[in-house]
């Protein structure tokens, strides 16, 4: 059981939050995370977040798809079990192409969507570790770890001064 | 930093603020569920007992407690498989076609017509699967290894097409709105007070906190779902119309049955999105969202496809006439002035005619004319794809195989029936899932919801407001 502090800014405007973050950013202070009841425009800017390489995910998946179906296809009715189905060839592929389709498209929602649940631990769980509850309602709020030897007073400044309408202190229990 | 916009109407109205947001969602997911909602609910139940019921005359007796013969072997069945996937074709095109254009009217109502979606396609499904006749072999249409019969399923066959096509459209669809409901799932169940229901929605929310690396992804994974969906809910229509072009019955055989499937598709997906939106904004008081520029916008996209609808009726009796092929020309003839002229008629009196009407501002933003003439909209797509079904079978080739086609009771009985299955989803969906996507409209209030925002006295206090961040 290890436990770690957190130091809660609440914030009550997305605009006041954006300058805070850039604040506490230059003022030298590493970001915990920031929880918001919504995507903010710009956020990732600010916070220094890489832009996602799910898209590339999703491109490779819909690629295993689309050969997949192929072989799938081809292998089945051209060489597994031939036969011939209205005069057409064995290996007809103008009408392969919608199954194709359809299994590229499968693929890939499911591989990006499944990645995007692993890579960032979304999982059906009892036990949330949720800073504030607020965060899903009305509010922003920036989490900063407190490490040994931290000032909690200087850091409680900074967040007010930048625009906090609270600050506080959350210990989480892993 | 408060944007009003000269030209365009607020898409949230009544001033609200981001907790009046959650509060007006959340409100009837946390009530006792109040009796108007009873009561519709105990009316749908009796509509499902009614598909229950036919559902089991038409496995213990079979098919022929149909009214199909010989000569009509689809009817009511394939009419209403279509009618339902061209319903559900309204909320894909709502959540991913117009995330693509950047229309932020969509995000009050892609929840509930993608809620609408998923139902439409589960009662779609019934009617391909029932007509087997024996529902429990339905897995022979899966490519499986197997040792009966000719090996394999027939890669050739619009109808395997459409197997892949439905169940592909239906996958991606439930995760789209599943992915869209965890931030709104976590909002419940950060707010829930019972132990049933913060444990309930704890579950549904996959662990979600809201975190600024998550919002990022969240945004990808959708922006990506809905490049996916787009390409997909034209196929599917393209596909199921395939069921028919592909086939050499005059009337069927057409190039020009994809995009009119889709357009129609469309058309009536609207329309029921519109019938629910009107009766749903009432009863759960969302009139601040859903509002006569949501109903007039969609009523704009009804008029543009029931043109494209209508062009395409005078296409196909131009074709058969150009093309001078004498069975052509019989199919179209015999469609509007045959012995099924009363279906032809009114398909063309409901969708040709009425969603005219629309060109009038006044109309457009009727909420009463608006309910009637979707209601209109749906009657009149229910009976185009009835006579394309059944006028084109009943006159065949052969004079002495015509014959005419009735329903039976029990035919009546498994389509009315499955919209008491679609009302009773739809219901239940409405009290316990939030009706409207919170986070996304929560999103867009800033920009558009025709009011300042004095809630953040933290701001003011400080002057720290930058102008740096424009919301554009």
């Amino acid at each position: 059981m290890t436990s770690k502090k957190y130091i809660l800014g609440v914030f009550e405007d997305e605009d006041v939050l954006l300058n805070a973050i850039e604040k506490t950013r230059a003022a030298g202070t590493k970001i915990y995370d920031v929880f918001s009841p919504y995507p903010i425009h710009g956020i990732d800017d600010v916070l220094g977040i890489q832009r996602s390489r799910l898209p590339i995910v999703a491109f490779f998946c819909g690629l295993c798809g689309t050969s997949f179906a192929l072989w799938m296809q081809i292998y089945m009715l051209g060489f597994d079990w031939p036969m011939i189905i209205g005069g057409k060839p064995h290996v007809a592929l103008p009408s392969f192409i919608p199954v194709t389709f359809e299994l590229t498209v499968l693929f890939a929602a499911f591989g990006m969507v499944i990645t995007f649940f692993i890579i960032s631990g979304l999982r059906p769980t009892l036990k949330v570790p949720v800073m504030d509850v607020r965060s899903t309602d009305d509010k922003y709020v920036m989490a900063i770890e407190l490490k040994e030897g931290t000032d909690i007073s200087k850091l409680n400044d900074l967040l007010r001064s930048n625009g906090a309408v609270e600050v506080n202190q959350k210990e989480v229990v892993k | 930093m408060q944007h009003v916009s000269p030209i365009r109407e607020p898409l949230v109205t009544g001033g609200k603020t981001y907790a009046d947001i959650t509060e007006d969602v959340c409100r009837q997911v946390e009530a006792k569920p109040n009796m108007r909602w009873m009561i519709a609910l105990g009316v749908s139940l009796v509509f499902l007992g009614i598909f229950i019921y036919s559902v089991y005359r038409t496995l213990w007796f079979g098919i022929g407690e149909w009214g199909l013969n010989k000569t009509v072997g689809w009817a009511w069945d394939i009419t209403n498989f279509v009618w339902w996937v061209g319903i559900g074709h309204a909320g894909t095109l709502i959540s991913a076609i117009l995330l693509l254009f950047r229309q932020k009217w969509r995000t009050s109502i892609n929840r509930a017509a993608e809620a609408m979606t998923i139902f439409a396609v589960i009662c779609a499904a019934m009617f391909p699967v029932l007509h087997m006749g024996r529902p429990w072999l339905a897995y022979w249409v899966l490519p499986l290894p197997n040792t009966f019969g000719s090996l394999w399923v027939n890669f050739n066959s619009p109808l395997l097409w459409d197997v892949f096509a439905i169940s592909t459209y239906f996958s991606v669809s439930l995760v789209f709105w599943y992915i869209g409901l965890i931030p709104d799932f976590a909002t419940i169940r950060d707010r829930a007070t019972g132990p049933i229901a913060r444990r309930a929605y704890a579950l549904l929310s996959m662990n979600w906190t809201g975190s600024a690396k998550h919002w990022s992804r969240y945004e990808t994974v959708s922006l990506i779902l809905a490049g996916l969906a787009t390409p997909l809910v034209l196929s599917v229509h393209t596909i199921v119309s395939m069921d028919f072009a592909t086939s050499v019955i005059p009337g069927w055989h057409t190039t020009i049955f994809p995009p009119y499937f889709v357009a129609g598709a469309i058309f009536s997906g609207f329309a029921m999105v519109l019938t629910l939106m009107i009766i749903t904004r009432k009863t759960f008081k969302l009139e601040d969202y859903i509002t006569l520029e949501h109903v007039e916008s969609m009523n704009k996209v009804i008029t543009l496809t029931g043109s494209i609808v209508g062009v395409a009726y005078i296409t196909e009796f131009f074709i058969a006439w150009y093309s001078g092929v004498e069975y052509e020309q019989y199919a179209f003839i015999n469609r509007a002035t045959g012995p099924y002229w009363w279906a032809y008629w009114s398909m063309m009196t409901c969708n040709v005619i009425t969603p005219q009407l629309f060109w009038f501002r006044s109309i457009r933003r009727s909420l009463t004319a608006t309910f009637i003439i979707s209601i209109f909209v749906n009657i009149g797509m229910w009976f185009e794809r009835f006579v394309i079904i059944v006028t084109s079978l009943h006159r065949d080739f052969l004079p002495s195989s015509w014959v005419m086609f009735s329903p039976t009771s029990i035919d009546i009985g498994v389509y009315v029936g499955t919209m008491g299955l679609f009302f009773t989803l739809f219901l239940l969906f409405a009290k316990f899932f939030p009706v409207v996507n919170m986070a996304e409209v929560k999103s867009i209030l800033k920009s558009s919801s025709g009011v300042s925002h004095t809630h953040n006295p933290g701001a003011s206090m400080h002057g720290t407001a930058p102008n740096s961040h424009k919301h554009d």
